[in-house]
């Protein structure tokens, strides 16, 4: 890992925000928070209900991942990113509560990306099937909420140099769509 | 008759899932490797070095590549001269899953019933397909297959007349639409003839194939290779973030079908193809 990375750490302001553009590589270091399927529906519905979620969600990164458990000896288990477009009913409430960063893989359908302009946010994408890799980044691990889901509980990690790509940004760019039109051959 | 013990059964069941999970054929990181090396976008060689650099730390240190351990899927064939001594082979196989799982580590993934989704605990129930074949040996093809490309895949059936051009544009289709979501480069599996379930069964089972390995009948494998030039030029690329490496092989199955028929099945596979075979 050389210089060549934008280095962050949650909570993320707007201004750190701004600054980060499609297809910038970026480092994170500090707490971010796991929630896929069912956290995410959980979620949701306590925003329905008016009542508190179980982390302060303002400025921070959700990690769409449901790691493999930890062999003995070890912080985590394999824990790469799933497959983002699953949260994507439950994400625009989220932004509009003060997420300001996701980590999954995968393109994000369209109000997921309106929700991130109106809100400041940002989408990382990590290596999906990079788990090994990614697990070594993962320095400490707490079960904040939700433990009956097993992989799918939330958790509280603290990563250090995570390794992530910025794949739509506060501007409405998406690399996804950029780069399959930059090296597309086909109509 | 030849008697297979039924522990000895469930121990390399046991063993395949971890192995499986954690090790991938030896070619396969060579191909990737290669992938590297052909890949011409920048984000696309960094997403390959990521991933050639997990796939070494998996092997190294016997963990899972990725967190999605999947779904436990066999091919088993039976030789007809085969007994199992001590049980029932189905409950053998159940058993080496349920032990590979929860003894080493790999995620439980599977919920006991589609709408209610609580999970089953030890990644039972397998999915498996048995045939019976003659002589007196037991292969067990053994893939855990990951949630991500599964759900990216799709079955079509369609007219005769759609033909050799029709399938082709529909793979090329799947593909285009998948994007990234299914962890490109990926390795496509299609599955032609038979009848609906057939379909999907062969494009699934052509993905224990080799990288490389063409079709032995030759009117197949330059349909395999016209399709994978296509897929290249979609500009998908690893991890969908643009590149000229899409998938690392086209693999076609093919099975006589009803004259009214033409059904078709494209299985995706991820980068993390994984899969081993023991014979007892």
């Amino acid at each position: 890992m050389s210089d060549e990375y934008k280095r962050i750490t949650p909570p993320l302001t707007d201004d750190v925000v701004a600054d980060l553009r499609i297809g910038d590589k970026v480092l994170i270091t500090g707490y971010i928070y796991t929630a896929r399927d069912s956290a995410h529906k959980r979620l949701v519905e306590l925003i329905k209900k008016g009542e508190p979620l179980p982390f302060d969600i303002k400025g921070q990164i959700i990690y769409y991942v449901g790691p493999a458990p930890a062999k003995p000896g070890y912080v985590i288990g394999s824990a790469g990113p799933t497959t983002s477009y699953r949260m994507d009913p439950y994400t625009p409430p989220l932004l509009e509560l003060g997420l300001k960063g996701m980590i999954g893989k995968g393109q994000r359908g369209k109000e997921v990306k309106e929700a991130m302009k109106k809100y400041k946010a940002v989408y990382f994408e990590a290596v999906g099937g990079a788990g090994a890799l990614l697990a070594r980044r993962i320095k400490s691990v707490e079960i904040v909420a939700y433990e009956d889901l097993g992989p799918e509980a939330i958790r509280k990690l603290y990563v250090e140099d995570f390794p992530v790509i910025v794949a739509n940004d506060m501007y409405g760019g998406d690399l996804f769509l950029e780069g399959k039109s930059r090296y597309r051959k086909v109509g | 008759m030849r008697e297979i013990e039924y522990d000895l059964i469930v121990e390399t069941v046991k063993n395949l899932a971890i192995e499986a999970n954690s090790v991938l054929d030896e070619d396969m990181y060579k191909v990737l490797e290669e992938a590297y090396e052909k890949e011409e976008s920048p984000t696309g060689k960094e997403v390959l070095k990521q991933i050639l650099e997990n796939d070494k730390i998996a092997k190294t240190e016997m963990i899972p590549i990725c967190q999605d351990t999947g779904t436990a899927v066999m091919f088993v064939e039976v030789g007809e001269e085969v007994v199992v001594k001590g049980g029932h082979l189905k409950d053998a196989l159940y058993e080496g899953v349920r032990r590979g799982y929860v003894d080493g580590y790999l995620r439980k993934s599977m919920v006991k019933d589609p709408l209610r989704r609580v999970n089953t605990g030890d990644n039972t129930p397998p999915i498996i397909h048995f045939d019976i074949v003659p002589g007196d040996k037991l292969k067990i093809m053994f893939a855990p297959k990951g949630g991500g490309s599964e759900n990216m895949s799709v079955a079509k059936l369609f007219a005769p007349a759609a033909g050799r051009e029709g399938i082709k544009k529909f793979v090329v289709d799947v593909v285009d639409q998948a994007g990234g979501n299914p962890c490109p480069p990926i390795i496509v599996g299609v599955g032609i003839g038979g009848n609906f379930e057939m379909s999907a069964i062969l494009a699934k089972k052509s993905l224990f194939r080799k990288i490389g390995e063409r079709h032995p009948d030759p009117f197949y494998a330059e349909l395999e290779l016209e399709i994978l030039e296509e897929v290249n030029k979609l500009g998908i690329g690893p991890m969908g973030l643009g590149g000229t490496v899409t998938a690392l092989d086209v693999h076609i199955e093919y099975y006589p079908c009803h004259i009214a028929s033409l059904p078709v099945a494209v299985n995706i596979q991820c980068h993390a193809n994984r899969h081993k075979v023991a014979i007892l």
